[in-house]
């Protein structure tokens, strides 16, 4: 999922919600509709999990840049 | 060389070696400088300043190139019409002198004049009307922020306490981020070039960034001086991911925070914004489940009422009712198609009878009883003169019989 249609399901989820607490829709319709909501927010969902928290850092080793972990240190220093 | 000469010659002999103490030597520039110069009229730009709860103040007057220390004793410093900020272009009347202590020297301010804007502020409005004519400041030009930002380039310094501001915020929310810091120095000489080049690096090699945070914690103007140069400006302008600029004090703007695709007043809201955002999204995403969920039944329970009512609607739950109602009204049915019957019967009955009786007037029969008689010839009814001849033989039926008669003459009238 992109970043746009992740928007886009937001909004398609905001007129469901809408769709189905404003009109009397027959059962089946609000079924679909509800089945259709469910599955956007379990995308949403999974996409906002897609990461897990990480911290690197970028180290220059001979004149090529590495990532690495990142540990943060107690306390701040001034800036350098 | 003679320096050196004199060096030497002083090494063979010790009669020419003079030693100073530290404090005699520090004491024999004080008077050389206090004598020298006594007081001066001094043109410069205030920096660094600060004022201490003694009410002195201390700074740095600076031009382009040098710098000197300056002190105003709270005495003086009350007296000014205005008050003294970093950058301010000032011209002062003071005296020289120096704090043996230490081994500085300094000026002791007793008058100052505002004599316009410092030459960094100047370059700084310079660089930002340069800037803003040619566009690099467009709102047409800024980048949305993602919605949702998974991965997050730092660029700042690792001891600084941007880094460690930003890193708070996001371990305080829990953000399932990730985040890649360019390290880089802040400020001094380098500074400008090495943030340019983190941006345009970050931009060649990971692409996958969702958005840059560029900055580092408060200082004075010069410390944030990095952020005002024209190639970092340009680098952020660059950039394809967008730009979050995160400079010092909420306060000042920084020509970084003009073209930045979005300014944060500090590096902890910056990471707030990125953050945040994702909480909002979160929070959303589970109220929505949530209408669905009580939609849903709400749309089950309206069934389940509509379901009921034909539940106990007559017709499901005593349908015999409708079966009653039924024959008696069959019954009422059968009750008019007879009495109907009967009605037309009898009607029908009557004009027969009246038929019969206008058939029984118009017999012939009866005609003749009334003396009326017919003649037939051959068996024709005669009804014309013309149909018989003289001598014929014509039968007259009467009531009661026919008479056989010749004919005597035939006239016609």
């Amino acid at each position: 999922m992109k970043k746009n249609t992740f928007e886009m399901s937001l909004k398609r989820l905001e007129v469901i919600v809408d769709e189905m607490e404003n009109s009397q829709l027959d059962i089946d319709k609000a079924m679909k509709l509800f089945e259709e909501g469910i599955s956007l927010v379990n995308q949403c969902s999974q996409k906002l999990d897609e990461t897990k928290k990480k911290i690197e850092i970028l180290v220059e080793k001979n004149g090529k840049f590495e990532k690495e972990k990142f540990t943060q240190k107690e306390g701040t220093d001034e800036e350098k | 060389m003679t320096d050196l000469f004199d060096f030497e010659s002083s090494q063979q002999n010790d009669k020419v070696r003079k030693v100073y103490s530290v404090t005699e030597i520090n004491n024999e520039i004080k008077i050389i400088l206090e004598d020298s110069y006594g007081c001066i009229w001094l043109s410069g730009e205030v920096s660094g300043l600060k004022q201490y709860s003694s009410g002195h103040m201390y700074f740095t007057l600076k031009d382009e190139n040098s710098q000197i220390s300056a002190v105003m004793f709270s005495t003086y410093n009350q007296k000014l019409k205005f008050s003294l900020k970093d950058g301010m272009q000032v011209l002062v009347y003071g005296k020289i002198t120096a704090y043996v202590n230490r081994g500085t020297y300094q000026i002791q301010v007793y008058h100052a004049e505002e004599t316009g804007k410092g030459t960094l502020q100047e370059a700084f409005e310079n660089l930002k009307n340069r800037l803003f004519k040619e566009g690099l400041f467009d709102v047409a030009f800024k980048k949305e922020i993602p919605y949702i930002v998974n991965k997050i380039g730092v660029v700042t310094s690792k001891d600084g306490a941007a880094l460690h501001d930003i890193l708070s915020v996001l371990n305080r929310r829990f953000s399932n981020v990730e985040v890649l810091i360019y390290p880089v120095r802040v400020q001094g000489e380098q500074a400008k070039f090495e943030i340019s080049n983190a941006i345009k690096y970050l931009n060649e090699n990971h692409k996958d960034l969702d958005v840059l945070l560029v900055g580092r914690g408060g200082g004075s103007l010069e410390d944030l001086w990095a952020f005002n140069e024209e190639i970092v400006a340009r680098a952020i302008f660059a950039s394809e991911i967008p730009v979050i600029s995160c400079v010092g004090h909420e306060v000042d703007y920084t020509i970084a925070d003009f073209v930045a695709d979005l300014r944060a007043p500090t590096p902890s809201v910056a990471a707030e914004i990125v953050a945040k955002n994702r909480a909002d999204i979160e929070e959303k995403l589970s109220l929505i489940k949530k209408q669905l969920v009580s939609n849903i039944k709400d749309s089950i329970s309206f069934c389940e009422e509509k379901l009921k009512n034909f539940k106990n609607c007559r017709a499901l739950s005593k349908p015999y009712e409708i079966y009653e109602e039924k024959i008696q009204y069959i019954d009422e049915l059968r009750e008019k198609l007879i009495s109907r019957i009967k009605n037309n019967f009898s009607e029908k009955q009557k004009n027969f009878q009246l038929n019969i009786q206008k058939l029984d007037l118009l017999s012939p029969l009866k005609i003749l009883n009334r003396g009326y008689s017919v003649c037939f010839k051959d068996g024709q009814v005669i009804k014309k003169v013309r149909q018989v001849c003289k001598n014929d033989i014509v039968d007259i039926k009467l009531s009661d019989g026919i008479l056989k008669t010749k004919v005597e003459n035939v006239e016609v009238l």
